[in-house]
C-alpha cells in the first residue's frame, strides 16, 4: 500500500516536470509581439496618480505624458510653447491673461477637451484644500479662473505673474474628476479614472511598487508616439536597475552615479547620455539664521554674520576641483542658483566678481575680521572663541562624505577648523531648516521658469515658528527681496531675464551659500532597440524628468537588427529562464528520485 | 506549581489537563503584555527621529504655507502629542491601522498587499533551508571530523556571515540576466494560473536563494551539535546492538531526539527572517513588507513605521509563544517539569 503510494507520487512529479517543461517553449511565440516597447526603470515610487495629489517626480511625470498643460517648455529651449492653449495673452496692467483653446483635442473617452475643463481643474484647486496638495503654490495670487466659452480661458490675478507660462499643472476632464468628491480617496489613483487623458501616452494599467503601463494614444493632437507602449517598472535597487539595462530586462535607466555611468560606456548595445543637469549643488553657509519673526534661531558660529568671514570661505575653497574629484568630472561649475541649462535666466560672475581660489586673501579678510592665527593653526576669535565650523551633510550621499574631506582640508589651511557631521537625510532637513548648524551641503531641482527657485531665498520662505519651511539657504535680504518682486511682475522676457541675473548677483554677493556646481544628469539606453530620444534643450539636455514629455513621445525605435529574431523582447520569461527552470526542476527530480529509491530500499530492509 | 495536577482527566482534554490551560494563558497573557509594549513603544520611538514628515515630503516642491498648514491637518501632526496616542490607539482597537502620510492609503490594506510577498518568499527560503541544514547538519555530525563535516562547517561559517546585499548583487551579476532582476512578476506576466505561478517561481529564486544560502547555516549548526550530543547515548549502541543498519539508527533513533531544538529555532526564526527581509527586499525590490519597511522609514512616514513596526514586532511575539507551546507538545520533559 504504502509503496504503491509512493510510486504514485513519483510519477505524479515526473509528469507535473514534464508537462511543464514541454509546456514552457510552447507559450513563448504567443508573447512574442510586434509592439514596440519602451520600459524605463523607475528608481523612486509613485505616490499618487491622481495629479492633484502627485508629488513626487515619478510620479508628475507620469501626469505630463497623461494630460496636456496649458503650455509647456519647449523641448529646444525651454521657452513656452502650447499645450492646451493655442495661443494666450496678457492684459496692459498684467492682471488678466487670457488663453484660447486649442480646436479639435479630444480626451481619450472621445469627449472634447474645453476651457471649461481648464477652469474646473484651477477652480478645484482654489476651492477644494485636498485638491491643492500637489499644486496649490501655483494659484495663489490667482482671484479668479473663467472660461467665458468653449474656447476661450480667462485668469485674473491679484498682482502680476510673469511665471504665467509656466504653470505646471496638468489640466484634467471636468467630466471625469467633478465626480469625484474626496480628492484624497484611493480610488482617485484607479485606471478608471486617470485612464482618461489627452497627453501623448494614456495609463492602462497600475500595478502599485510593481509596474506603471501607458499606451501611446492615438488620437494625440500632434500626432501618435512613434513608440506602442511605456512601461515604469519599479526597482528599488539602482545597481539592480543598471544590471537589468544590461540584461535587456529595461531599455531606459537614468540617476546613474558616475561610476555606473563610466561602467556602461563600453557596451555596445548601450548608449549613454550625459546632460546638463536641473540641480545646484551649495555649501550654506548659516549667516545668522532667523524665522519668518526675524527673531534668530539655531546655533550658528556668529563669526559667520560677518560677510568678511563668509567671502574668505568662499575664496579657501574650489569648486573646480570638487567637480572634478568628487563628481568625476560629470558637473559644471557654479555660478547664480539658476542652472546652466535655462541660458537666458542663467548668471555667472564675470572674472573681476568671481571668488576665485586665493588662500593668501582668505587669510587676510580673516585677519581683518579679528580671526588671529592661534598657536595650533586654529584662528581665534575677538571673543577668545576658536574659529571652529561644524559641516552638516548627508551620510546617504557618497558626495558630501568625499566633498566633506576637501573642504575640511582647505579651511584648515587658512585657520577654520572643520569638523564633519555626516547624518541621515532627515536629520540633515530638521537642522538646517532649525539653523542647526554652520556650514552644510544642500542643493535644489529648479524648473525652466526662474521664479520658483528665486523665491526660495525670500524673506517670506524662513521657517514659521511652528514648524519648518523649505527654504534652503534662511536667506533674508531687502534689496534680493525687491527684485525677486520686480521679476515676477515683469512680463517682458527680456526684461525680467535682466532683473533675474541682477538678483542671483546679489545673492552672489552676500553669500548666503557657494553655489559649488551644476550636477549633469547621467542616463543610459538600449541603443539596439532605440534609435533616438529628443533632449531637453536640444543637443545637451536629458531625456527622462523633462519639464514636459518630449523625451519618451518622440522616442524612436532602431531599425530591426539582421539575423536576430528578437524573440525575448515581448518579455515574459527569456529564454534563460527556461534553461534556469528546467535546470532547477532537473534538480529537484535528482534530489527526490534519489530520496525516494534510498527510502525504498530501507523500507525493504526493515521488512 | 503544577505538581498538583489532578489524577483524573477528562478524556476530551489533551494531554496536561488544567495544567496546560494554565500554562497556555500564562503564555497568552505574557505575549499580549508584549505586544501592548510594543504598541506604546513604537508610538513614542518614532516620534524621536528627527524631521519633519510635512517638510521632507514637500522638500523641493513649490509649496504654499496653506499647504503646509492642510498637510499638517490631514495628519494630525497639528494635535497635541497626547491626543495622537488616544487616536491611535482608539484606531488600533477598531483594527485601523491608521493612513499613510505619502501614500494616503489605509495603512492595514498596504501591509496586507505585502504580507503574501514576503511570506512566500520567507517561507519557501525557510523550507528549503531547514530541508538543507537538517539534511547536512545529520550527515555532518554523523561522520564529524570527516572531509565533510569540515567542509561543510566551513562553507555555513562563511555565508552565515555573508552580507545579504553583497550576495544578491553577486548572484544577479554572475546570473546574467538567466533570472530577473526586480520584483516578482514581470512586466508583461503571463495569463492563466499555471504559467502565472511559474513566472512567480522565475522571479522567487535569486531573492530565495540569497536568504536560504544565509540563514541555513544555523539549522545546520544547531542540528550537528544536539545530534552529537544525542550520540553517546546508550539507546543508540543498544539499537546498534539489535543489529539494524546505521543509517536506520541514525533516521529511527538519533535524529528524532535530536530535532526538538532545530524546531523550535526554526519557529523563533521565522518571526526574525520575516523582519529581516528589509536588505533581500531591497535588493531585488522584492513587493514585501521589508520593503514597505524601508519605504516607511524614508518619509518618515510614521502611521507606515507604526504599523509595520506592529505586524512585524507581533508576528515575532507569536512565533515565540508558538514555540513554547509546541515545545511543551514536542518535549515529554518540558511537560513534566
Amino acid at each position: 500500500m504504502r509503496v504503491t503510494g509512493r510510486r504514485r507520487g513519483r510519477a505524479a512529479v515526473a509528469a507535473a516536470a514534464t508537462s511543464l517543461m514541454v509546456a514552457g517553449p510552447l507559450v513563448l511565440p504567443a508573447q512574442a509581439q510586434d509592439e514596440t516597447v519602451l520600459r524605463v526603470a523607475l528608481v523612486q515610487e509613485i505616490d499618487h496618480l491622481n495629479p492633484f495629489t502627485a508629488s513626487f517626480a515619478s510620479s508628475t511625470m507620469i501626469g505630463r505624458m497623461t494630460w496636456e498643460f496649458l503650455t509647456l517648455p519647449s523641448a529646444e529651449d525651454t521657452s513656452p510653447t502650447g499645450g492646451v492653449a493655442e495661443s494666450w495673452q496678457a492684459s496692459e496692467d498684467g492682471l488678466t491673461w487670457t488663453f484660447a483653446i486649442r480646436e479639435g483635442m479630444t480626451w481619450s473617452d472621445g469627449e472634447p477637451v474645453t476651457a471649461e475643463d481648464a477652469a474646473f481643474t484651477f477652480n478645484r484647486i482654489m476651492d477644494d484644500p485636498k485638491a491643492a496638495e500637489a499644486n496649490g503654490s501655483y494659484v495663489t495670487n490667482f482671484a479668479s479662473v473663467t472660461a467665458p466659452d468653449e474656447r476661450t480661458l480667462v485668469i485674473e490675478t491679484k498682482e502680476p505673474q510673469s511665471s504665467m507660462t509656466a504653470l505646471d499643472v496638468p489640466i484634467v476632464p471636468e467630466h471625469v474628476w467633478s465626480g469625484v468628491e474626496d480628492m484624497s480617496a484611493s480610488r482617485t489613483d484607479e485606471v478608471d479614472i486617470v485612464g482618461v487623458g489627452d497627453g501623448p501616452f494614456l495609463i492602462t494599467e497600475f500595478r502599485r511598487n510593481e509596474l506603471v503601463r501607458l499606451k501611446a494614444n492615438p488620437d494625440y493632437w500632434r500626432g501618435r508616439a512613434q513608440i506602442d507602449e511605456l512601461q515604469f517598472v519599479s526597482f528599488k535597487n539602482p545597481a539592480a536597475a543598471v544590471n537589468a539595462l544590461r540584461n535587456g530586462e529595461v531599455d531606459f535607466v537614468n540617476r546613474l552615479t558616475p561610476v555606473q555611468f563610466d561602467a556602461l560606456k563600453g557596451d555596445p548595445n548601450i548608449q549613454t547620455n550625459q546632460a546638463v543637469g536641473r540641480r545646484y549643488r551649495d555649501l550654506l553657509i548659516n549667516h545668522g539664521a532667523r524665522n519668518l519673526d526675524r527673531q534668530p534661531i539655531g546655533d550658528g558660529h556668529p563669526a559667520l554674520e560677518d560677510i568678511r568671514v563668509r567671502r574668505a570661505i568662499a575664496m579657501a575653497i574650489q569648486p573646480r576641483e570638487l567637480v572634478d574629484k568628487v563628481s568625476g568630472g560629470y558637473a559644471q561649475v557654479g555660478g547664480g542658483v539658476v542652472p546652466a541649462i535655462f541660458e537666458k535666466y542663467h548668471w555667472e560672475p564675470g572674472e573681476q566678481g568671481r571668488y576665485g581660489f586665493d588662500p593668501a586673501a582668505a587669510e587676510a579678510l580673516l585677519d581683518e575680521a579679528g580671526y588671529r592665527m592661534g598657536p595650533d593653526g586654529v584662528r581665534v576669535g575677538p571673543g577668545g572663541k576658536p574659529l571652529e565650523l561644524r559641516l552638516l551633510g548627508r551620510s546617504s550621499e557618497d558626495y558630501a562624505q568625499r566633498a566633506a574631506e576637501y573642504v575640511s582640508s582647505w579651511l584648515g589651511d587658512v585657520g577654520i577648523r572643520v569638523n564633519p557631521n555626516l547624518v541621515s537625510d532627515n536629520e540633515v532637513n530638521e537642522l538646517s531648516s532649525g539653523g542647526e548648524y554652520d556650514l552644510a551641503f544642500s542643493g535644489w531641482g529648479t524648473s525652466p521658469d526662474p521664479d520658483y527657485v528665486l523665491s526660495l531665498h525670500t524673506c517670506a520662505n524662513l521657517p514659521v515658528a511652528s514648524g519648518s519651511s523649505s527654504s534652503p539657504a534662511l536667506f533674508c535680504d531687502d534689496e534680493y527681496d525687491r527684485l525677486y518682486q520686480q521679476q515676477r511682475a515683469e512680463l517682458d522676457p527680456d526684461k525680467r531675464a535682466g532683473i533675474v541675473h541682477r538678483a542671483q548677483q546679489r545673492y552672489y554677493e552676500q553669500i548666503p551659500s557657494v553655489v559649488l556646481q551644476y550636477d549633469n544628469a547621467l542616463e543610459a539606453y538600449r541603443s539596439d532597440k532605440f534609435a533616438e530620444f529628443p533632449k531637453q534643450p536640444a543637443g545637451t539636455g536629458q531625456i527622462m524628468e523633462q519639464s514636459g514629455y518630449w523625451g519618451f513621445y518622440g522616442a524612436t525605435p532602431a531599425e530591426p537588427a539582421t539575423g536576430d529574431g528578437g524573440g525575448d523582447d515581448g518579455g515574459g520569461i527569456g529564454t534563460g529562464g527556461w534553461i534556469a527552470i528546467g535546470g532547477g526542476v532537473l534538480v529537484v527530480l535528482v534530489v527526490g528520485g534519489v530520496a525516494l529509491s534510498r527510502r525504498g530500499k530501507s523500507v525493504e530492509d526493515r521488512e | 506549581m503544577e505538581s498538583n495536577e489532578p489524577e483524573q482527566r477528562d478524556p476530551d482534554e489533551p494531554r496536561g489537563g488544567t495544567g496546560t490551560a494554565r500554562f497556555v494563558a500564562r503564555k497568552l497573557g505574557g505575549a499580549l503584555t508584549s505586544l501592548v509594549l510594543v504598541v506604546l513603544l513604537g508610538f513614542l520611538l518614532f516620534r524621536m527621529i528627527p524631521g519633519d514628515p510635512v517638510a521632507t515630503m514637500t522638500r523641493e516642491r513649490p509649496t504654499s504655507p496653506e499647504q503646509l498648514a492642510q498637510l499638517r491637518e490631514r495628519m494630525g501632526l497639528d494635535k497635541p502629542m497626547f491626543q495622537q496616542l488616544l487616536d491611535y490607539l482608539a484606531g488600533l482597537l477598531r483594527g485601523d491601522l491608521g493612513t499613510s502620510y505619502v501614500f494616503n492609503r489605509p495603512v492595514a490594506a498596504m501591509i496586507g498587499e505585502r504580507v503574501w510577498p514576503t511570506i512566500l518568499l520567507v517561507g519557501t527560503a525557510t523550507v528549503l533551508a531547514v530541508l538543507l541544514g537538517l539534511w547536512l547538519g545529520v550527515r555532518a555530525a554523523w561522520r564529524r571530523n570527516s572531509m565533510f563535516d569540515r567542509v561543510n562547517t566551513g562553507l555555513a561559517l562563511t555565508f552565515w556571515s555573508t552580507p545579504q546585499f553583497w550576495l544578491g548583487m553577486m548572484l544577479l551579476i554572475a546570473t546574467q540576466g538567466a533570472f530577473p532582476s526586480r520584483g516578482m512578476r514581470s512586466p508583461d506576466a503571463p495569463s492563466g494560473f499555471f504559467m502565472a505561478s511559474l513566472d512567480v517561481a522565475h522571479h522567487l529564486v535569486l531573492p530565495c536563494v540569497t536568504l536560504l544560502v544565509v540563514v541555513y547555516a544555523q539549522y545546520m549548526l544547531v542540528m550537528r551539535s544536539s545530534l552529537l550530543e544525542e550520540m553517546h547515548s546508550e539507546y543508540l549502541t543498544t539499537a546498534r546492538a539489535k543489529g539494524l543498519r546505521d543509517d536506520l539508527v541514525r533516521r529511527r533513533h538519533a535524529v528524532p531526539n535530536a530535532l526538538l531544538p532545530t524546531i523550535t529555532l526554526i519557529f523563533l526564526q521565522f518571526g526574525m527572517v520575516v523582519s529581516g527581509t528589509v536588505t533581500v527586499e531591497k535588493v531585488f525590490s522584492w513587493p514585501g513588507l521589508g520593503l514597505l519597511t524601508y519605504d516607511a522609514l524614508w518619509g518618515p512616514d510614521l502611521p507606515l513605521l507604526q504599523g509595520v513596526f506592529v505586524i512585524l514586532a507581533g508576528s515575532v511575539v507569536l512565533m515565540n509563544l508558538l514555540a513554547e507551546l509546541l515545545y511543551r507538545v514536542l518535549d515529554p520533559r518540558v511537560r513534566a517539569s
